[in-house]
């Protein structure tokens, strides 16, 4: 992506300097430019405007105390402060847990194969089915009267129902469930955006199928990656029907939106609602701005397929 | 620079009815071929005759629906690609786009568990060989179509494979690269003398490279020989179309004798050579554009034709004319013709080919 050249513009002499508009559209800047228009309406009405007045109004305790007083409550009191770790250690496994387990299944689904369209459906159809209904459905399926622990009982694995609602797993499995789908999509088309003859030419030149994959696709893959980590995560941060109906919201669910709607609605405090909500902004970006600059150091340069 | 080949250099490799199919589809019917060590092949047609698939069945990239592939006898067409030891040249050159040039030409070394200090002096080596020594740093977004030709080649040639295979290597480059690569291709051949097979759909370039050709039509192996028997006498018409035979006359055969057939167009009868013995009634008469002259009185294998379009090519001129049948007739030579002229064309019996129609 080169610049384009700076020179001069030369003009012959007795003839006029080029017109304002030419100038401008030497610099890139034409009426084209003008399309833009409605997308940045859109962003400044829908985002910034509402980031903005959060922002402020989270400078404005109801209780007075300064301006940082939200904030120092938020980080003072262990009830709030411990909803950034409870959220990150179920939002982090999960959006691992996603990328990862898309990895082989997108490997081997790349290309053309008979069925192909009805597996990618049964993979993505999670999407459509929203949180409460997977919450049903874990709950039938992993309650402690569902199927499976009418199995393990069955086959005398065990006595007691194992519990994997109504705490930590089930909103785990929850966010697995509905992110995994997500995850799967956007890996699998980084993947086919790797020319195969990359990992052919690999072949020829003595590298097995492990090492093809290590030294070729991963690390072209990589990047791509760390995209669909941050997609899986910031959607699993903000978590919250599923940490109500899985999980344990008063114990060790309680994510941070829980206790962002709980201030604002449940005890109206706006600015202390949006000072949380606030913070969770800063621990996303965090995060994601972290794994940026980690693929900040990987090719990322064009990987020569078709996608 | 003497090279041995790592395994050892093999006597022959077979291909005994080596079939591919895709679905339905019959991409490579039952090849035939031996390839004697140190060999340069190529294999010649138009796109989608098969010559892709013929490589990557050699390559171990496709398994094959039938046949097999034997080295000094022993089967390989088993082997997965990595256990085969053959180098490749892709079409689209297939760099690793993250590595450096010095890191793609070394990878095969480093699989191959080549201790590092012999992988830097032969990674040097090979890069002096295809004069990218002052490039080894750069990454293959950094350098040009020729540039990155000839890494290809060099991550191919590094290991000294059995066989080095190359699946249009100068489809991609402008005309100009395209000679000169030919010729590095040819110069590394002769230094190195690694056994070659060489895909290409350009005929010219088959003929200034190969000792052999392997002419493919649909999967099918139209003609195996040496770049004069190929150029000189191809086996039937499709062949020599592709040999550069572009004026087909349909004739009517008159009299056979031996090689020497007689043929009639129109009113005309034109003698000529048949080298398979002729058994159709109809036939084509088939004649190089170069080898036809212009003829100052009727006499043998004389025509007229009708000027239609002159084309200036410096020296010669490229003249379409129009034969009284109304078949084209293409001609280069050096008489100045203008559109409009009625004109006798001569074409010589020893260079006019005859075949069945449905050779
Ligand atoms: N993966 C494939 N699936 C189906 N058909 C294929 C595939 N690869 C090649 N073919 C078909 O096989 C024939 C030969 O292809 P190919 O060997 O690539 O031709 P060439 O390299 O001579 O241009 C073509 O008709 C092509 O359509
Ligand atoms: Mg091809």
């Amino acid at each position: 992506m080169t610049a384009p050249t700076t020179a001069p513009p030369v003009s012959p002499p007795g003839e006029r300097p080029p017109g304002i508009a030419h100038r401008l559209a030497e610099r890139g800047i034409d009426r084209v430019l003008l399309l833009l228009v409605p997308g940045v309406v859109f962003v400044v009405v829908l985002f910034a405007y509402p980031v903005l007045y959060g922002l402020q109004l989270s400078f404005q305790p109801e209780e007075g105390g300064g301006p940082f007083a939200n904030y120092e409550r938020f980080f003072g009191d262990p009830y709030l402060r411990d909803t950034i770790w409870i959220t990150l250690r179920l939002a982090v496994p999960a959006a691992l847990f996603n990328v990862l387990a898309s990895i082989p299944i997108a490997y081997r689904m790349r290309g053309a194969f008979r069925g192909k369209r009805v597996l990618t459906t049964i993979l993505v159809v999670p999407i459509t089915l929203g949180t409460v209904l997977t919450a049903q459905g874990l709950i039938s399926y992993l309650g402690p009267a569902g199927w499976f622990n009418k199995i393990l009982i069955g086959i005398g694995l065990t006595d007691e129902p194992v519990r994997l609602v109504n705490n930590y797993w089930g909103v785990l499995f929850s966010l697995i469930i509905t992110g995994f789908p997500f995850a799967f999509l956007l890996t699998l088309s980084y993947l086919s955006g790797i020319d195969p003859t990359l990992e052919q030419a690999a072949a020829t030149l003595g590298a097995d199928r492990r090492r093809r994959f290590r030294h070729i696709t991963f690390p072209l893959l990589a990047p791509g990656l760390a995209i669909t980590f941050c997609l899986t995560f910031v959607l699993a941060f903000s978590v919250f029907p599923s940490a109500y109906l899985v999980g344990l919201p008063q114990g060790e669910t309680r994510v941070i939106s829980i206790v962002a709607y709980e201030s604002a609605f449940r005890d109206t405090d706006y600015p202390l609602g949006s000072a949380i909500a606030m913070v969770m902004a800063l621990v996303m970006l965090v995060v994601v701005g972290l794994v940026l600059v980690w693929r900040s150091t990987m090719y990322r340069g064009a990987t020569g397929g078709k996608g | 620079m003497s090279v041995s080949t790592e395994g050892g250099a093999f006597a022959e490799l077979r291909l005994d009815r080596v079939r591919r199919a895709f679905g339905e589809h019959v991409a490579l019917r039952d090849l035939e071929l031996t390839i004697k060590g140190g060999e340069f092949v190529a294999l010649l047609g138009p796109s989608g005759c098969g010559k892709s698939t013929a490589l990557n069945c050699l390559a171990g990239l496709l398994p094959l629906s039938g046949g097999q592939i034997l080295m000094d006898g022993r089967r390989i067409d088993t082997l997965p690609p990595e256990k085969r030891g053959f180098g490749m040249v892709f079409q689209n050159y297939a760099l690793f786009p993250h590595m450096s040039v010095r890191r793609n030409v070394a990878f095969g070394l480093a699989m191959r568990g080549v201790a590092r200090a012999e992988r830097i002096r032969r990674v040097d080596e090979v890069l002096r060989l295809v004069q990218l020594t002052e490039h080894a740093d750069k990454f293959p977004a950094q350098l040009s179509g020729g540039q990155q030709q000839r890494v290809a080649i060099a991550r191919a040639i590094v290991l000294e494979p059995w066989l080095v295979l190359m699946d249009e290597p100068l489809s991609n480059l402008d005309a100009s690269l395209r000679l000169e690569m030919r010729n590095e291709i040819r110069r590394l051949h002769q230094s190195l003398g690694l056994t070659t097979v060489y895909v290409t759909h350009d005929q010219e370039e088959a003929l200034a490279l190969a000792d052999r050709l392997v002419v493919l039509r649909d999967g099918v192996v139209q003609q195996v020989g040496s770049p004069e028997q190929v150029y000189a006498h191809p086996a039937n018409r499709y062949v020599a179309g592709f040999m550069g035979y572009r004026n087909m006359i349909p004739a009517t055969v008159s009299e056979v004798d031996g090689d020497l057939v007689a043929v009639d167009v129109g009113e005309v009868t034109l003698r000529g050579i048949s080298r398979d013995r002729i058994t159709e009634n109809s036939a084509v008469a088939a004649i190089r554009p170069s080898d036809v002259s212009v003829a100052d009185r009727e006499g043998e294998n004389t025509l007229r034709g009708q000027v239609e379009i002159v084309e200036y090519h410096g020296r010669e001129q490229a003249v379409q004319a129009r034969l009284p049948g109304g078949v084209p007739l293409h001609v280069r030579t050096r008489s100045r013709l203008a559109p409009g002229d009625s004109v006798l064309f001569h074409l010589p019996p020893e260079r006019l080919l005859v075949f069945g129609e449905h050779s």
